[in-house]
């Protein structure tokens, strides 16, 4: 690659020709203050649309000043990034931008997680010369996953982008024009009236308060609170290794047991895992496949390729978008969903109290997860399995709220009996983990005998559409593993279009890396290479786990024994499957 | 007729267009503009016909409803030929007059000539007006000349032979050269060189590229490329397709506002007729040169001049412009590479290539070579579209050829560039006008609207208004725009209604600064320059609002105060009752008074008093 | 049951004229524009209609109607005013016979009369600056207006 030379804030530097100013100045560690540019390391995705104008920088030669994010250098280019110019027009602008801001910091649910809060400080602005009016005032949108405050967009085009460009879900567009312009769906509809999935990869990525998780903390204080309820926690094998983030935790750092602490102080009654329902829905959605294979083989008709269906976002995607596909997918529930029927059916029915009076709370790395858990398909009558669902950001703030200093609790293990999981289950957090759990449960089933390397490599990391055939039996297995909803699109349109690959068994994840990346979870701060500390967490725990296949998990097979017999059985498919419908939306 | 299959069966055909024409000795042409046809020009057409008939003199005369011929202040326009005999404000029962008169009794009818502005003399024929004097049309040439209708009367004034002679007897580069050394700088706004630009386009390599013709014409006051596309749609299909040869594109689109109905009509005619000629379509003039032409509707969007933004909604998406590069000539429509130019640009490059790049050269001024079309409106007699050389002075366009300002006032400014441009004041009226002198006196080209300001005109008003304008056309997509042009405004509507302060003006000024410094698209940058420009020439006006609440030429109206001279008030009570805010007192037969607190300033008791006892300041 | 097979026939018209496009990509103004035509107004359900024939997300199509003031979202009323208020027009009173139609028709700008007889707009340039101030009633230009005008140019279109 050919290199330019150009001159940073007096400093000479090389870099690639095809480098903005920012990417050169990044390279002599000069950090030039963005807010609209959004770079994803893993997903490879970049977008600079270079509309927010707070990393404009002054260019020797050009009559403007020019935004950094999205100016390539060219060769002997001087370039000034501080100079007072540029400084005072930076400043000039996110004062323009906090003149159409509520300024409600005191009270915002994003303060101190807030990049226009940050910039503010930065650029020390004490006070906003300009007032006047702010675009129309929009109403606060309460959806059951995610919460929208437009009064707060700043127009950086962020989710638009993510969940136009990365999702390929097209529940958002710039609507309006001029000051009038912000960001909505379209007709301005609930988000629940929408193809929006729920996923909150917008929410990962709003700089401010305009998008959020909707908070359901003060509906799990009052259900602490009450004596009468029994109170069953879970937590999502994604939380364990990102919850610590938010006590100021390096990314990465296992907590698992520092969470069940925190949980138990908060007055939980039970905290268990979702990773024993992980490992249940292994042992459902495995012999699903392991039917469907047959059946192919036997008849040479199946519904082929079964897809995963642990992820709510992605199920929602293909009732809005693939509506005609709906035979494909794994009637399995999700981790979330069986573990809600299970507490609510055999563990209530053991300690012998109403599924009323039990109330069971996710902890998710999700926001799709809220939508989930309103489903039809996981409620007795008006009684759902799940009843509250807290993204591991509101588990966090919770647990600050009861004034919990989390660093220093000590080690808690799960409850019994639903509290145990497998290695298998935990990777259900990562990008591929569900099919290499899945895998290592149907090689011994169908080989019968025991799997020595249980890695499955080719299905591990962060391209987008992973590829490969694993024979089991005799029979050649095609599997694909896509995350972030629009590598999934890819391959819908790939299966729609005649299958020719004959793929056979495909896991979608809807976030890019799977649930360690998910809406829910701490954010990002614009740097994605979190993800794969997260992810190598993950895979840690895995590798130290005693039991690291789902069908050796001991308590699964309890709950066998004693109470769904068999996997597939009558009973289990009234209590760990579902079923799909079309969503007509807008 | 067939296709032309040759540069011989062209001329040929230009030749018998021009036997055709000399069967009439007396050619009436008739304006079919907008403007004219909004005066019930195609019945002075009509008309016209049916008395030639009633007179048996279809052998003699013709009737062409042409183009605009550009003097819309005194519309409608009938032009008689050979000599140039300019009748105007005609109405359709004039012409059994025109037709007895001038054709039978070969007398010039004298009521409806043009009078000198100044000698009130009566002006024969065109060649001896003022307004047309000082012109020199090539851009315009063929409007108010050709029915635009037909492509053979545009075939006869030499059309589709520069065409021709490109595909026949240029290289691709022979062409860009051309273009280059002319001189030709984009007429659409910024003024980037032509020659240049198609060059950049042609050095990418790709299955399909684009030409691009811009006709979302929005400057408001502005209408030369309406007129254009309205009086001589094919030198721009023409041009078009030469660009194509050139850079190598086989597709071409008009991007054109949808509120130009009788402008696509006329293109959309003109395509049609070209296809049919053979000089669209595949193997064109038998060559193996392929290009066509589709014509695209913009919705209703200003920012869409701006060439990102007009392509992106050419793909049907919000028309938001882009950071640049890439540019369009690498990527453009659909990641193709495309070259944009706008109308007059276009309708520039025939003549350009068949009378040479030197010849065009020596138009104009050095920097900036040929001519410039401006639409003069505003308080200035003649309102109209006029095209001079680069380098006539803004006094020549005003005072020579627009005639000077209306009833008699006191010029005060005039605005080029429309609302991206900025205010010139009385010192600049002897600037040579050229892109980089607009630009050098904090003003710009722009399309070339030129708004005349009076007296009258209130210059904080005035940005104000641009403002609104700018504001409401913002797209939307960066900070500086989105909400930097409203703060503007309203800061500007603070010190028209009084509320300014000292530090407002300073606001005003480094806010102006810094969306001129930031801004994203060409749309943003310019939109302070009004202010900016205003705030230079006319500070004490500013200033007079600001600090004495006071509006010197009278026109804010909340700055006003209404007052009844006593002695003049006959106590008719008229005023009051004319009141919508009952803010004035008194009995009848006495002297009334006006509550101040109460009077809304709309005026409408100065207008009812009989007695002239009420006066504002 | 009129009304709805009136509106059946026309959403027929506009997939015939979805379905006759050889290209779909980019083509969504190209057919909001002729759903305008056929509708006179562009509601929720045309545009969903619209999404889903193209295979485009409706809420583009919502970001696009919303952006060109060309689309509206409201009927119109049977005639259009407007008003230009193109600079050429504004320096030469337009905002004065604006003011005047308004309090005649009794609406503001971009509204409708209660009959539905009138929507009241305001326009950029026509490119008519010769006329100035011009005020066009639906496709039919009137210029040099004045304020007194106003009266005489609603009377042609009442009753």
């Amino acid at each position: 690659m050919e290199n330019v030379n150009v001159t940073i804030d007096g400093r000479s530097v090389s870099v690639p020709k095809t480098s903005t100013i920012l990417e050169a100045a990044k390279q002599l560690g000069i950090n030039i203050p963005t807010l609209c540019y959004m770079h994803l390391e893993t997903t490879d995705f970049t977008c600079k649309p270079a509309t927010c104008r707070v990393c404009v920088v002054e260019v020797e030669g050009r009559r403007n000043l020019c935004p950094a994010c999205a100016t390539p250098v060219m060769d002997n280019m001087v370039i000034k990034t501080n100079s007072m110019r540029a400084l005072e027009a930076r400043k000039a602008i996110v004062e323009l931008m906090i003149s159409d801001h509520p300024q409600d910091c005191l009270t915002c649910n994003k303060s101190t997680d807030c990049r226009l809060q940050e910039l503010a400080n930065e650029l020390g602005i004490r006070r906003i010369h300009l007032s006047g009016t702010s675009k129309s005032v929009h109403p606060l949108m309460k959806g059951i996953a995610i919460e929208r405050d437009m009064s707060k967009c700043i127009m950086c085009r962020r989710c638009e982008e993510m969940c136009n460009k990365v999702q390929k879900v097209g529940a958002l567009s710039g609507v309006n024009r001029g000051f009038e312009a912000y960001v909505a769906t379209a007709f301005e509809e609930e988000l629940e009236n929408t193809v929006c999935v729920g996923c909150g990869q917008c929410v990962a990525v709003c700089p401010t308060g305009a998008l959020m998780e909707t908070d359901d903390t003060a509906k799990v204080i009052r259900a602490l609170k009450d004596p009468n309820k029994t109170v069953v926690f879970q937590t999502a094998p994604a939380t364990r290794v990102a919850i610590g983030e938010e006590f100021g935790l390096e990314p990465g750092t296992i907590v698992t047991n520092k969470m069940v602490t925190a949980l138990k102080r908060l007055g939980a009654d039970y905290v268990f895992d979702t990773n024993f329902s992980a490992d249940l829905t292994i042992m459902e959605e495995g012999t699903e496949l392991i039917g469907r294979l047959t059946d192919y083989i036997e008849n040479k008709k199946a519904d082929l390729p079964i897809l995963t269906s642990c992820c709510p976002g992605w199920i929602n995607f293909m009732e809005t978008q693939y509506p005609d596909q709906l035979h494909l997918p794994s009637t399995a529930k999700s981790p979330q969903g069986m573990f809600g029927a299970v507490a609510k059916n055999y563990f209530a029915e053991k300690l012998d109290i109403d599924r009323e009076n039990m109330v069971v709370v996710s902890i998710m790395p999700c926001t799709a997860k809220k939508l989930e858990a309103v489903r039809d398909s996981l409620r007795v009558k008006d009684n759902p399995d799940v009843d509250y669902v807290l993204t591991t950001r509101e588990a966090a703030r919770l647990i600050k709220m009861a004034n919990i200093d989390f660093n220093s609790l000590e080690d808690s293990n799960y409850d019994d009996p639903l509290g145990e999981g497998t290695g298998a289950a935990v990777i259900f957090g990562v990008t591929g983990g569900v099919l290499e759990a899945a895998l290592r449960t149907v090689y011994e089933t169908l080989e019968k005998k025991e799997l020595k390397k249980l890695e499955f490599v080719p299905l591990r990391g962060f391209q987008g559409v992973k590829k490969a055939t694993v024979t089991i039996a005799g029979i050649e297995v095609n599997a694909a593993v896509v995350h972030g909803l629009g590598n999934a699109r890819t391959i819908m349109e790939e299966i729609k279009n005649g299958n020719k690959e004959n793929l056979h068994v495909v896991e979608v994840m809807a976030c890019p890396g799977g649930c360690i990346g998910g809406g829910g979870q701490p954010y990002l701060h614009g740097d994605d290479t979190i993800l794969e500390k997260r992810t190598k967490a993950i895979y840690e725990i895995d590798h130290s786990e005693r039991i690291r296949k789902s069908h050796e998990n001991e308590a699964i097979q309890e709950l066998y024994k004693n109470y769904y017999q068999e996997p597939n059985s009558e009973l289990a498919h009234r209590d760990l499957h579902t079923h799909f419908k079309k969503q007509e939306k807008y | 007729m067939g296709k032309i299959k040759s540069f011989d069966e062209l001329v040929q055909l230009q030749k018998e267009a021009k036997e055709k024409e000399v069967v009439h000795d007396i050619h009436i042409l008739v304006c079919g503009g907008t403007g004219c046809k909004s005066q019930d020009s195609d019945m002075i057409v009509n008309n016209l016909r049916e008395e030639i008939k009633n007179n048996n003199l279809e052998d003699r005369v013709k009737v062409v409803k042409t183009g605009c011929f550009g003097f819309c202040e005194k519309g409608p326009i009938v032009k008689f030929l050979p000599d140039n005999t300019f009748y105007i404000e005609v109405k359709p029962e004039d012409a059994k007059e025109l037709i007895t008169e001038h054709v039978i009794n070969g007398e010039k009818v004298t009521r409806l000539l043009y009078r000198n502005q100044t000698t009130n003399e009566v002006v024969p024929d065109s060649k001896h007006m003022d307004f047309y004097k000082k012109q020199q049309r090539i851009a315009l040439k063929n409007c108010g000349f050709i029915n635009p209708g037909e492509i053979e009367e545009y075939i006869r004034e030499d059309g589709y032979q520069a065409l021709a002679k490109c595909l026949t007897e240029k290289s691709t580069k022979d062409v860009i050269d051309i273009v280059k050394e002319s001189g030709l700088r984009g007429r659409g706004g910024a003024g980037f060189p032509t020659g240049l630009k198609w060059e950049i386009a042609s050095r990418y390599d790709a299955d399909v590229k684009y030409v691009v013709c811009n006709a979302d014409e929005g400057d408001p006051g502005a209408f030369m490329d309406r007129s254009i596309l309205e009086g001589d749609p094919h030198s721009v299909v023409e041009a078009m397709a030469i660009c194509g040869y050139a850079i190598g594109a086989s597709k071409g689109r008009v991007y054109i506002r949808a509120e130009y109905p009788l402008a696509i009509k006329r293109l959309n005619n003109a395509i049609m007729s070209a296809r049919e000629y053979g000089l669209l379509g595949k193997h064109i003039l038998g060559t193996d040169f392929n290009f066509d032409i589709e014509i695209t509707f913009g919705a209703g969007a200003f920012v869409c001049g701006e060439e990102t933004a007009l392509i992106h909604s050419m793909e049907g998406s919000r028309g938001e412009p882009t950071t640049k590069p890439p540019f369009p000539a690498e990527s453009g429509f659909f990641g193709k590479p495309t070259n944009v130019n706008n109308v007059e640009t276009f309708a520039n490059i025939p003549k350009i290539i068949l009378n040479g790049a030197e010849w065009y050269k020596s138009i104009g001024t050095e920097k900036s070579a040929g001519t410039k079309v401006f639409a003069l409106a505003g308080k200035i007699n003649n309102v109209g579209l006029i095209e001079v050389p680069m380098g006539t002075t803004l006094r020549e366009v005003i005072f020579d050829i627009g005639g000077g300002i209306k009833n008699g006032k006191k010029f005060k400014a005039v605005q080029t560039g429309g609302p991206s441009g900025g205010c010139l004041t009385e010192k600049d009226l002897d600037t040579p006008i050229d892109f980089d002198n607009l630009i050098a006196k904090g003003s710009m080209m722009g399309s070339g609207g030129m708004i005349v300001m009076d007296e009258d005109s209130c210059m904080p008003a005035v940005a104000k208004f641009y403002l609104e304008f700018t504001k409401e056309e913002s797209c939307g997509k960066c900070t500086p725009c989105r909400i930097g042009t409203t703060r503007l405004l309203e800061l500007l509507e603070m010190i028209c209604e009084g509320k300014g302060t000292l530090e407002h003006l300073d606001e005003l000024k480094n806010l102006s600064q810094v969306i001129k410094d930031t801004a994203l698209c060409g749309l943003g940058q310019t939109a302070p320059n009004p202010i900016l420009s205003t705030l230079d020439a006319f500070y004490d006006e500013y200033l007079a609002h600001v600090t004495d609440k006071k509006c010197p030429s009278k026109s804010c109206r909340k700055l006003l105060s209404y007052k009844i001279d006593a002695n003049q008030c006959k106590g008719c009570t008229l005023c009051s009752r004319v009141c919508p805010n009952g803010a004035i007192i008194g009995k009848v037969k006495e002297a009334h008074m006006i509550d101040l607190m109460k009077c809304v300033k709309c005026g409408a008791c100065m207008e009812k008093c009989k007695f002239g006892a009420i006066s504002m300041e | 049951m009129e009304e709805t097979e009136l509106a059946k026939e026309k959403y027929e018209q506009l997939e015939k004229f979805i379905d006759s496009l050889p290209e779909k990509e980019g083509e969504l103004i190209k057919v909001l524009h002729k759903a305008q035509e056929i509708f006179g107004y562009l509601p929720k359900e045309v545009q969903h209609f619209v999404a889903k024939k193209l295979g485009v997300p409706a809420a583009k199509v919502y970001g696009v109607v919303t952006f060109y003031s060309f689309f509206n979202m409201e009927p119109k009323g049977e005639h259009t005013i407007s008003v230009c208020m193109g600079t050429a027009c504004y320096v030469r009173g337009a905002e004065t016979v604006l003011e005047e139609f308004k309090s005649q028709l009794g609406i503001e700008c971009n509204q409708t009369t209660k009959d539905g007889k009138f929507t009241l707009d305001a326009l950029r340039c026509v490119g008519a600056c010769g006329l100035a101030p011009v005020v066009m009633v639906d496709s039919k230009v009137y210029g040099r207006v004045t304020k007194e005008m106003v009266k005489d140019i609603i009377a042609e279109y009442e009753g």
